[in-house]
């Protein structure tokens, strides 16, 4: 719809117009873009055409709200993005739908904005929407906000009233840390001090809006931040790996030395391509490939970094978050945390302080449900450990979204957690201090790993016990401290009174896990081997050792049932085909696969040294890890 | 890997059109992660041909997904040439829809009295809901962007439509970070768009700097050419002396004249894009 514009080798700056609905954003874009020439020819006409087709006055706005539905309501939806020219060159404007009812629009909308422009109706004031959006804006990490007071017409272009909005506005928006935030008196309808100076408030001597405009910056480049490379995807062309992927902060360069986190493999940048180019080295933004001199496993999800600056690896993920789910957040839930290309299951362990950004920070409340459009302080348990940055030290490792449902339901802020170098600082600035009790932290830190669950499961015959033998091995001369819970030896025991029906099954997992966790608690790596068939029992096991604050593997050893009846080490398949023998899972009771998770073995297709390596590998970054918090 | 690495890497002047080419990678690659039966719509415009340019960037030379084209039988025949060239030069999965059903009823504008949203309806939007279906495919990209039009203003990266091919303008999923929703129910499939933040004169710096091949019709012969092309019937020309890359990009800087206003089938109502899109329609 705008076809005229200036190009400069710079990114335009991306502006976002927030405030609350009706205060004037879509009239104040349909007037810049009118006076500064950036519609094309007949889109004015085809306005006024829509206007007098509806009986109404000319109506700015419909520049912006293309939709019928936004037409025929006079209402904002979704955002539209849309080319200004202004003295300066070229920026972005966004126009966000200031109804509560489409706030994940104006989030969306914003998200992308290098900075924003807050509409307040000079008749109206500070209203609901227009607070949340504030903070929003402020949560969302912009730094250049302006404050525009519209329908400064409806209040005869008052000083005084002006300047209450003005003390009012600056009131509120030192409660949540936005300071120093110029105001500009306008009237969008008449076009007062839109493009020109007003000769309506000779008072005012700051800038227009179009002045405004021009007076915010593009981000700086990050290229000299700490390096923080997200992986997309591996893609194998012949014998050459190319790990695709995109450079979030820093500098890559050929030659680097580099650590894939989460699970710590060192390799040597050994080519950077920009098909159909090589290159030297690649920038923050850069989307690369890159192939590494060592055949190092990598897989999507991972970021790298330099040795030395290294991003924070943790199970527990703390944070600031804004809500937009359809129901309330509650404690226990379950969801999925997506950062960078990470994607972990995870649960909301802690919810603090939280309130509601439309209206006061009276409402804070110390703990409960988070309400849609509330934020608040909370703590996520995930499933496996995540890789990320502060969000004050690295803005794009440090921010996430959070998943319910296939819905992008809440973004986070990560306010805290330590870096492997802090810990150290943290460990001896604190020695004084009295413990209450010992921690998962202060085991891993005698054994010099961490404690935790490594659940086998597969069918009778897939290789489990024979395999947490071997590993027991691996990792006992290593120094681990390790113990096996094998499902047979512990229904001669423990489970003796335990018989195969199926409640007897889930107690029979249910007690195991219980030991389990508390081997684990105390810092022992449990490997457990249970054909446990059912998911909801896997599921249940998992979250016993999770409250205890250990990791939980699953591992799925597989193996076909036909190679698994061939086997038959304890000639239980021949007694189940006989008949002799019930519900024998495989054969007249169900197995059901795994579906996520951390590892798949397959045993028929590997010895079982191989198998027990490929665990080995897998695990041992992973018991390894003692930084995170 | 056609890699050549005696060539010079591109100027880092040009850094807006790396950042833009950088954002286009990453998305197609995302798009590429999340579903397995993915698809690139090629209308053979310079913005589908800007776009496979990128995916043949975002995979190394290699593009991963079979291409669709959405054949009308009424695109100028240069543009057929033009497709079946760099599906044999690029070696490109090529697959070619038709309604032919309604093009054997006539069922078209102007011939068959349709009016002219009734046609690409039946042509376009009918024969892509007909390959999608055969091909079981989850996403297609198209190389649509924001500034094109009102509507495609408001659009997402990735973009679900339903069943019956509706977008639901009215509640788009939230994007944020770099972060997208992929997971819909079934008969979903989602339109993923990498090149939404490019701008025509973006689109034309590319092709400039990475001397992308388009199609002739868009350089100027007897003092016209095409700004946009469609089908025949529908698209016109406009008055343009440029007849290379260099004087496209230079025309449109000083330009007023909006891209699609060639496009009749947008005029014929207030509404007809969004009733177009609303449908299914790119």
């Amino acid at each position: 719809m705008q076809s005229t514009e200036t190009s400069s080798t710079a990114p335009a700056v991306r502006i976002v117009i927030a405030g609350s609905v009706d205060h004037g954003k879509s009239t104040l874009v349909g007037r810049l873009l009118h006076e500064t020439g950036s519609l094309a020819d007949g889109k004015m006409a085809a306005v006024r055409e829509a206007c007098l087709r509806r009986g109404v006055e000319f109506e700015w706005a419909f520049l912006t709200d293309a939709l019928q539905a936004e037409r025929d309501q006079n209402v904002t939806i979704d955002a539209a993005q849309i080319g200004l020219r202004t003295p300066g060159g070229r920026v972005l404007l966004v126009d966000a739908p200031g109804h509560e009812e489409f706030l994940k629009n104006m989030v969306t909308g914003a998200a992308s904005a290098d900075a924003a422009l807050l509409i307040v109706a000079a008749d109206e004031g500070w209203r609901e929407q227009s607070r949340r959006h504030a903070y929003l804006l402020g949560f969302l990490g912009l730094r250049q906000i302006k404050i525009i007071v519209n329908k400064l017409d409806r209040v005869e272009f008052s000083e005084p009233a002006f300047r209450r909005l003005q003390e009012d506005g600056r009131t509120y928006l030192k409660t949540i840390g936005i300071e120093g935030a110029e105001f500009i008196p306008v009237s969008a309808r008449a076009g007062e001090n839109v493009v020109a100076k007003s000769p309506a408030m000779p008072w005012y001597v700051g800038p227009s809006v179009l002045e405004a405009l021009d007076g915010f910056t593009a981000p700086l480049p990050l290229d000299d931040q700490p390096l923080r490379f997200i992986v997309q995807d591996v893609y194998r062309h012949g014998e050459r790996r190319i790990v695709a992927g995109r450079v979030e902060s820093g500098t890559l360069r050929l030659g680097d030395e580099i650590v894939f986190w989460p699970y710590h493999k060192r390799a040597t940048v050994a080519s950077i391509e920009r098909w159909p180019v090589v290159l030297d080295s690649a920038g923050a933004g850069d989307s690369i490939g890159i192939v590494l001199e060592s055949s190092a496993f990598v897989e999507r999800g991972a970021i790298a970094s330099h040795p030395r600056d290294s991003p924070i690896v943790s199970n527990r993920l703390h944070g600031s978050l804004f809500w937009l789910g359809r129901q309330d957040l509650v404690c226990g839930m379950h969801c999925r945390i997506k950062l960078g290309t990470q994607d972990v299951l995870a649960r909301v362990a802690t919810i603090e302080r939280i309130f509601d950004p439309g209206r006061t920070f009276d409402g804070e409340t110390a703990t409960g449900s988070l309400p849609r459009h509330g934020a608040a302080e909370v703590s996520l348990e995930l499933r496996r450990p995540l890789v990320f940055d502060r969000h004050e030290r690295i803005a794009s490792c440090g921010r996430f979204v959070v998943q319910m449902d296939h819905e992008i339901a809440g973004g986070g802020i990560v306010t805290r957690g330590e870096y492997p170098g802090e810990r150290r600082e943290t460990k001896s600035a604190n020695v004084t201090e009295s413990r209450g009790l010992i921690t998962a932290a202060d085991h891993a830190s005698r054994h010099g790993h961490r404690g935790g669950v490594v659940w086998l499961t597969g069918l009778s015959g897939a290789g489990k016990s024979t395999i947490a033998r071997a590993l027991e091995g691996e990792l006992f001369t290593r120094g681990l401290l390790v113990s096996v819970l094998d499902g047979d030896n512990l229904r001669r025991g423990l489970n003796s009174d335990l018989g195969f029906a199926p409640a007897d099954r889930v107690e029979n997992i249910r007690r195991t896990a219980e030991v389990a966790r508390l081997l684990a608690d105390a810092g022992s790596v449990v490997i457990v081997a249970l054909i446990s068939p059912y998911r909801a029992d896997r599921a249940h096991a998992r979250r016993i050792a999770l409250e205890g604050g250990g990791d939980f593997i699953e591992v799925y050893v597989n193996a076909p049932l036909a190679v698994c009846e061939q086997r038959d080490p304890k000639h239980l398949y021949q007694k189940a085909r006989a008949g002799s023998i019930r519900d024998f899972t495989g054969i007249d009771a169900p197995y059901e696969e795994p579906e996520d998770p951390e590892i798949v073995i397959s045993t028929s297709q590997f010895s079982i040294a191989e198998s027990t390596d490929q665990l080995l590998e897998f695990l041992l970054p992973r018991v390894m890890t003692v930084a995170g918090s | 890997m056609n890699l050549m690495p005696d060539l010079q890497a591109p100027a880092r002047s040009s850094s807006h059109l790396d950042a833009l080419e950088s954002q286009s990678i990453y998305l197609l690659r995302e798009a590429f992660h999340h579903f397995k039966r993915l698809g690139l719509l090629w209308s053979i415009g310079k913005d589908s041909c800007v776009l496979l340019h990128l995916a043949r960037k975002a995979f190394f030379g290699r593009v991963p997904f079979p291409l669709i084209h959405v054949d009308t039988g009424f695109k100028p025949p240069e543009m057929i040439a033009f497709r079946d060239r760099l599906a044999r030069e690029w070696n490109l999965d090529l697959r070619v829809s038709q309604n032919a059903g309604a093009l054997a009823a006539g069922e078209t504008f102007p011939g068959g009295r349709l009016s002219r949203v009734e046609c690409c309806t039946k042509l376009k939007t009918d024969a892509l809901r007909a390959t999608l279906a055969a091909h079981e495919f989850q996403a297609v990209l198209v190389g649509i962007r924001r500034d094109e039009e009102g509507t495609r203003a408001k659009e997402r990266y990735f973009s679900p439509r339903d069943g019956n091919f509706a977008w639901n303008v009215k509640d788009q999923p939230p994007e944020v970070w770099g972060q997208f929703q992929t997971d819909f129910g079934p008969g979903t499939h989602v339109r993923v768009h990498p090149l939404l933040h490019w701008t025509e004169l973006n689109v034309w710096e590319y092709i400039e700097r990475e001397h992308i091949p388009v199609v002739d019709l868009y350089f100027s012969r007897d003092g016209r050419r095409y700004r946009s092309l469609g089908c025949a019937p529908c698209t016109g020309t406009v008055e343009s002396t440029a007849s290379n890359v260099a004087e496209i990009i230079a025309e449109l800087r000083a330009t007023k004249v909006s891209e699609r206003s060639t496009r009749a089938q947008d005029g014929e109502s207030e509404d007809a894009f969004e009733i177009l899109r609303a449908g299914g329609y790119m």
